[in-house]
């Protein structure tokens, strides 16, 4: 019993949510309650969550700019859904295929991952957001030209769709498998360390953080995920074609981590489907040239969100009257206002140390020793 | 022969990616961010003289000018300014936001579907065999007018001074006089007019214009900027002209021309590894 309520329930309650949220939905899929054009943007949905929350490992964890996460994609959409259209007449049209393709598709990303992590590693800040761009922009070029028998150039890639209906259960379970990698990572000492680098890379390195091999596995981790959503894009389409990993699929993406705020994986996944399922909706009711009007209010609403959270001049306001701030009015747990802003700032990436925990002389609480002040051994 | 022509056609390629990636270095260098509407400008500049071609040529490309300053001026005040001292991330973010947001307006204004903008009929120049435009020739002259005016004008003129300044130490410029909001004001200002005449270039070349005719050179004059070290107004014009020739060569070439922007891209991505601050950056030691 005690166990169980030690259990930090903040740090499971995206596994909960998602979780309840799949089942309710295939309890409804399977007796019927579901539209089919609903399934299909759950599905997208899905897919979206697995882009936004692996990219916001490497854009809110490690602190680094990635402008070519749909590259990624590509790469997983097309190796992964070739192997899937080889197998599909030896294995069928099932399960054991999709997990190879899903292997094939992550290694195959993953292998890019590592490639663009070693720019990484020499580089920083804009210089490394136009490599990443520029290795998006190359993936699809190299796809985009291929011959009709390999990749179906211009064409297309011809993939299998699975056609069962619970398609779009797989995907929110490789949804939680990404938030259990994603989060059991950044929650580690691994991820302390990659937070550690976004926040002083300098001082990281001083401390002896490996800052070369961090990087690369948050490049690579990264990718892998990017690369399993894109298989399973390709089997939600009929013919995968490389005008859809453009430079704007990768804005679209960052723009989900952006908006759900850097560095929380909580906002990233609410923000990803919320802004997935509006775009669907939105495009099916706005048609011809009131579809634009759905860019121009995106395009708004983006430019007002970012000015409204980073602009020095509304810090004030911000910090009286936020979200966190009225959740703590809710439950009733108003900080002091002297701490406020502090212990927010901490609050907000999980994998922080508290800093009233560090900087209080109280041990007593758990098994750490306090350090013994050495003895004067040093003349 | 020919090997001259695709030459003398890429340097006027490149002297209109020059004259965009300026306009990137430039705002780099003083506000310290990546403007990548910057590339919508330039869409911006083809509509203002679709509009105002049924006027006059001249009338239409000063107007285009004009406005696209103003476009730049106000692009900074409203959705920059607020964030100056704000993440370098944000910032890109708004920057994105901006480029949208200027696209989806020219589409409600203009549709996506593509428009035929020809300003004039120039006409080829022919030597014998050779066989030039004259686009490309007068292409090629205004580049380097432009570049050769800039240069004089950061160098000699005090605004130009002052731009210097700014970009090498913000705030001891601010100590000594000078007004950063205004040299930043004036750095979009420049940077839009040459996107403009970018505009006017390529609509000499291709005379077709649509919503997101400004991305893809935009994106390619950046990558140019960050060739030759972006930050550095020499450096933005040996990238543009670099690309340039490198684009028309590789064009040139039946087997690899699918792959020239994989090619373009693949030469920043080797560089970058081989020298981080681009050709002519200055490397920049971070201190503690």
């Amino acid at each position: 019993m005690s166990k169980l309520a030690n259990i930090k329930w903040k740090h499971y309650i995206n596994y909960i949510v998602v979780g309840i949220f799949t089942i309710v939905t295939s309890i409804l899929a399977f007796s019927g309650g579901l539209q089919q054009s609903l399934i299909y943007k759950l599905e997208e949905v899905a897919i979206n969550i697995i882009l936004a929350v692996s990219l916001s490992l490497v854009v809110g964890f490690l602190g680094e700019l990635s402008l070519g996460h749909a590259g990624f994609m590509c790469v997983g959409a097309y190796l992964g859904g070739k192997a899937a259209a080889l197998l599909v007449p030896v294995l069928g049209n099932g399960i054991p295929t999709l997990l190879i393709s899903l292997l094939i598709g992550g290694i195959c990303a993953g292998l890019c991952g590592f490639i663009i992590g070693i720019p990484a590693l020499r580089l920083k800040g804009d210089y490394l957001a136009i490599t990443t761009l520029a290795f998006g922009e190359i993936v699809r070029t190299i796809f985009q030209n291929t011959s009709a028998e390999t990749f179906g150039g211009a064409i297309g890639l011809k993939t299998p769709r699975f056609d069962k209906h619970y398609f779009f259960i797989i995907c929110f379970i490789i949804v939680l498998l990404t938030l259990a990698v994603v989060q059991n990572l950044i929650r580690s000492k691994h991820g302390r360390a990659i937070t550690a680098i976004r926040d002083n890379e300098i001082a990281a390195r001083a401390t002896g953080i490996n800052v070369t091999s961090y990087k690369l596995i948050g490049f690579i981790v990264s990718a892998i995920f990017a690369g399993l959503a894109g298989v399973l894009f390709s089997y939600t389409q009929n013919n995968v074609s490389s005008s859809t990993f453009d430079y704007n699929y990768s804005i679209e993406i960052l723009v989900m981590v952006v908006l759900g705020g850097m560095g929380s994986i909580n906002g990233t996944i609410i923000s990803a489907a919320l802004i997935t399922y509006l775009n669907k909706q939105l495009a099916t009711v706005l048609t011809g040239d009131l579809a634009v009007l759905k860019d121009l209010v995106y395009a708004l609403i983006l430019i007002v969100i970012v000015i409204y959270n980073n602009s020095p001049a509304f810090k004030n306001f911000r910090d009286k009257y936020n979200l966190a701030n009225l959740i703590k009015l809710i439950t009733r747990n108003r900080a002091s206002k002297g701490d406020a802003d502090d212990t927010r700032r901490w609050d907000v990436v999980p994998t922080k140390i508290k800093m009233d925990a560090l900087l209080s002389t109280d041990f007593v609480v758990n098994d750490v020793e306090p350090d013994k002040p050495k003895e004067k051994d040093n003349e | 022969m020919n090997l001259l022509i695709t030459f003398v056609n890429g340097l006027s390629l490149g002297g209109i990616y020059a004259m965009i990636a300026l306009g990137y270095t430039m705002v780099y260098g003083i506000a310290k961010m990546l403007n990548f509407a910057h590339g919508d400008i330039i869409m911006v500049g083809g509509y203002t003289i679709l509009l105002f071609l049924s006027v006059n040529p001249i009338a239409a490309i000063i107007a285009s000018v004009i406005f696209c300053m103003a476009v730049g001026i106000v692009i900074e005040k409203v959705a920059y300014k607020p964030l100056r001292g704000a993440s370098p991330l944000a910032v890109l973010i708004t920057a994105i936001g901006v480029s949208y947001l200027l696209q989806s307006i020219a589409q409600m204004i203009f549709g996506s579907a593509p428009k035929f903008v020809v300003i004039a009929n120039l006409g080829t120049l022919k030597f014998g065999e050779l066989a030039i435009g004259y686009n490309t020739i007068i292409t090629l002259a205004c580049s380097v007018v432009v570049m050769i005016v800039l240069n004089l004008f950061v160098k000699f003129s005090k605004t130009g001074r002052a731009m210097v300044a700014v970009s090498e130490d913000k705030g001891a410029a601010q100590l000594m006089g000078i007004n950063v909001n205004s040299i930043i004001m004036i750095t979009f200002a420049i940077g839009s007019a040459l996107a403009s005449l970018a505009s006017l270039f390529f609509l000499l070349k291709a005379p077709t214009i649509n919503p997101t005719f400004g991305s893809l050179p935009g994106i390619k004059a950046f990558t140019a900027a960050v060739i030759g070290g972006i930050g550095s107004i020499p450096g933005a014009m040996v990238g543009g002209l670099l690309l340039g020739v490198i684009e028309c060569f590789a064009q040139s070439v039946p087997a690899v021309s699918p792959y020239t922007d994989a090619i373009e891209f693949s030469i920043l991505i080797i560089l970058l590894l081989v020298k981080p601050t681009g050709l002519l950056g200055k490397k920049r030691r971070e201190k503690v």
